[in-house]
């Protein structure tokens, strides 16, 4: 009666630390340039040396500029992280994909396409969206600074055991309805902290059907949920994903690998400590409104009113929320008009990302007024979608092609959406500032995003009929 | 690690929900600002104004919550991002202590690397202790006993991993506790290396000879 979480977490055990803690080893480390480098100076300062470099992998993504021939130190803040990522790598024999290289690219992108996320592998990466990396059945989560070092010190962790929650999504969903509406809609409905203190098993029929960027695009969004894990169980359409990637492993190894990998399924009289059931058919495309994850409707909804919130707290925070976002209640959230849209970030950057947003922009152009920017995932997504003429599809629509980075994610690289704009975005967090102080994110998925770019307002993605 | 033992000063209420670490610390202040001097933008969207100017109403602004060195806070405290810098910006505004209804797992784990304690209490008590915390009296924070002492004088016990409570106590460095466990971490990969071939053999000299 084990559950996914006990098949994922117990054969990594090597110490019981007592009280529910446990001395767990570590099989793969994804090291980015703002808190890897900032990791690699310490172990530097410290005289610490990487004691198992070969499972540890770098690239730049958070700091650098995706601008068009872009190069390191584009961005001049980013410069010392990228090459200080990149020399702490080589001083202790990290493997390193810089700038224009397969393998450059938001870590959680480039870790499943380069088969270094496997599935039953215990992944760390400091950065709290290491669990889209369960889509593919691995146990990745996020991790600090210290943490950290602890990890490449010691390739080892000591971590609590988190409670086994599981979600269940059953029915297929509706034409024009996507992964990320699915994921919106779960957090809007048991909110930011509906999985604090759990690892989230996404399961049931329409999580099956997903390929695996689908499963990733859901599992990115477990910690919006408060959970630091998510993931689904791997099966045939996980181990057609892997075969023959870089680093996984090949042949008569693969098949071994594979046998051992269709044990990784939650038992059928597992118990867990918390479900939740959502009829995937019921659920229509989903935008936010203000400033948490949580905060999100259908988009034939109206604006919700401070009133509607359940309890004192939420409620000011409500109505701060729409103060910040410049909206008024009760209005419809369709035919906001928009300023920005942000197609990219490990949510929603992959090559299917792509694909469904260049359907809807296919002989389409962006609204005048409106900045459209593509920011592909990483330097293989951006190479594949040129093969198949995505970004003569984008350029002709007018929108803006460019290089491969976290980007206005996070503006953590010196791009930013103005203050006061209003960006629909296919990004994860809908923050306070979190694309540039005073911008205004409405959260949801690429083929939604780019129909707000040619029509210049939120719109029901259905109702353009792509 | 700073050790943690009781800690006694003003409470400042902070009573918003999911409240996140991009507002904790905004993401460019991570790349140009030492860890020692991040306390100057902690909280920085509400601290400060667009001009630059403290904003007066926020709470650790005010005159009685300068400096204070515990903070109430409201439910899912430090969700989102994992950075750590958020943890380093509290504790340079002279927090030690957090006292909220549920944090974000990963800020939980980030105070416990930097000697300030995340202490979890039910919403009813939370809201009870912000509450007695607007007029800036004293709380005391008593990690031996695990109890939150209000200025009437009520106590309110808490519950806290022993191992956490512990290593807070004595200020105990988690790396060098585990560096005492290499012998044992090297057996147990040699064993994976044989049950779990394809995690280690297609990645030539997986393990740094020597180093483990
Ligand atoms: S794309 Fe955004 S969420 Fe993803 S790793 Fe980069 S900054 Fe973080």
């Amino acid at each position: 009666m084990a559950t996914l979480l006990d098949k994922l977490w117990d054969p990594h055990v090597i110490a019981d630390l007592g009280d529910g803690w446990w001395l767990l080893h570590v099989d793969r480390v994804l090291l980015h340039d703002l808190s890897g480098w900032r990791a690699m100076e310490e172990m530097r300062s410290r005289g610490l040396a990487a004691a198992a470099p070969k499972l540890a992998f770098a690239t730049p993504d958070h700091a650098v500029s995706t601008a068009p021939g872009r190069r390191g130190d584009s961005y001049g803040p980013g410069e010392k992280l990228w090459s200080g990522l990149r020399d702490g790598a080589a001083r202790n024999g990290i493997d390193f994909f810089d700038l224009g290289q397969i393998g450059q690219g938001i870590v959680h992108v480039m870790g499943p396409e380069m088969g270094i996320t496997l599935p039953g592998t215990t992944l760390v990466c400091g950065d709290s969206h290491t669990c889209t990396n369960g889509g593919l059945g691995a146990l990745a989560f996020g991790i600090g600074s210290t943490e950290l070092v602890h990890v490449l010190a010691t390739q080892v962790l000591r971590q609590r055991k988190p409670r086994a929650m599981r979600v269940r999504f059953e029915g297929r969903p509706g034409p024009g309805v996507s992964p990320k509406d699915l994921v919106l809609h779960l957090v809007g409905r048991i909110g930011a902290d509906g999985g604090t203190g759990h690892a989230v098993e996404f399961a049931g029929e329409a999580i099956r059907a997903l390929p695996v960027e689908g499963r990733m695009t859901i599992c990115n969004m477990a910690i919006e949920l408060g959970a630091k894990m998510g993931f689904v169980a791997p099966d045939e359409t996980t181990f057609a994903y892997i075969a023959g990637r870089p680093y996984a492993p090949q042949g008569e190894m693969f098949e071994r690998a594979v046998a051992a990998w269709r044990d990784l399924v939650s038992d059928e009289d597992a118990v867990f400590d918390r479900e939740v059931v959502i009829d995937a058919s019921a659920v229509a495309p989903t935008v936010s409104w203000g400033t948490s994850p949580e905060h999100t409707i259908a988009i034939d909804a109206a604006i919700p009113a401070p009133e509607q919130a359940p309890d004192a707290d939420r409620r000011a925070a409500w109505g701060k929320a729409l103060d910040y976002m410049g909206l008024d209640a009760g209005r419809p959230i369709a035919g906001t008009p928009v300023d920005w849209v942000f197609i990219g970030s490990c949510t929603n950057s992959r090559i299917g990302d792509l694909r469904e947003a260049a359907a809807v922009a296919r002989g389409r152009k962006v609204a005048p007024g409106v900045r459209a920017w593509i920011v592909p995932g990483s330097e293989a997504v951006k190479r594949q979608a040129e093969a198949e003429g995505l970004d003569a599809v984008f350029l002709g629509a007018g929108f803006e092609w460019r290089e491969p980075g976290c980007s206005l994610c996070v503006a953590a690289n010196g791009e930013r959406v103005p203050e006061g704009a209003r960006c629909a975005s296919t990004s994860n967090r809908n923050f306070v500032g979190r694309q540039g102080p005073g911008a205004r994110t409405h959260l949801m998925g690429p083929a939604m995003a780019a129909a707000a770019a040619v029509t210049g307002t939120l719109t029901d993605v259905r109702r353009l009929g792509a | 690690m700073t050790p943690f033992t009781t800690v006694t000063g003003a409470a400042a209420p902070l009573m918003q929900p999911n409240i996140d670490t991009d507002v904790i610390i905004p993401i460019h202040r991570l790349t140009g600002t030492a860890r020692e001097t991040m306390g100057q933008f902690a909280f920085e969207p509400l601290r400060y104004g667009a001009d630059g100017a403290e904003n007066p109403d926020f709470i650790l602004n005010r005159p009685a919550f300068r400096g204070a060195p515990i903070l109430i806070a409201g439910a899912n405290f430090g969700c989102g991002s994992s950075r750590e810098g958020a943890v380093w910006a509290l504790r340079g505004v002279g927090l030690r202590c957090v006292i909220a209804e549920g944090f974000g797992d990963i800020f939980q784990g980030n105070c416990y690397q930097n000697g300030m304690l995340p202490v979890t209490l039910s919403a009813r008590t939370v809201e009870e202790l912000a509450r007695q915390a607007v007029q800036g009296a004293p709380f005391t924070v008593d990690l031996i006993n695990r109890m939150v002492i209000s200025p009437g004088g009520t106590s309110y016990p808490f519950d806290i991993p022993p191992l956490r409570r512990e290593a807070l106590l004595e200020g105990l460095d988690e790396l060098a506790q585990t560096r005492k466990r290499l012998a044992e971490i090297t057996t147990w990969q040699e064993r994976d290396q044989e049950t779990r071939p394809w995690v280690w053999r297609h990645l030539p000299q997986a393990t740094k000879e020597g180093s483990t």
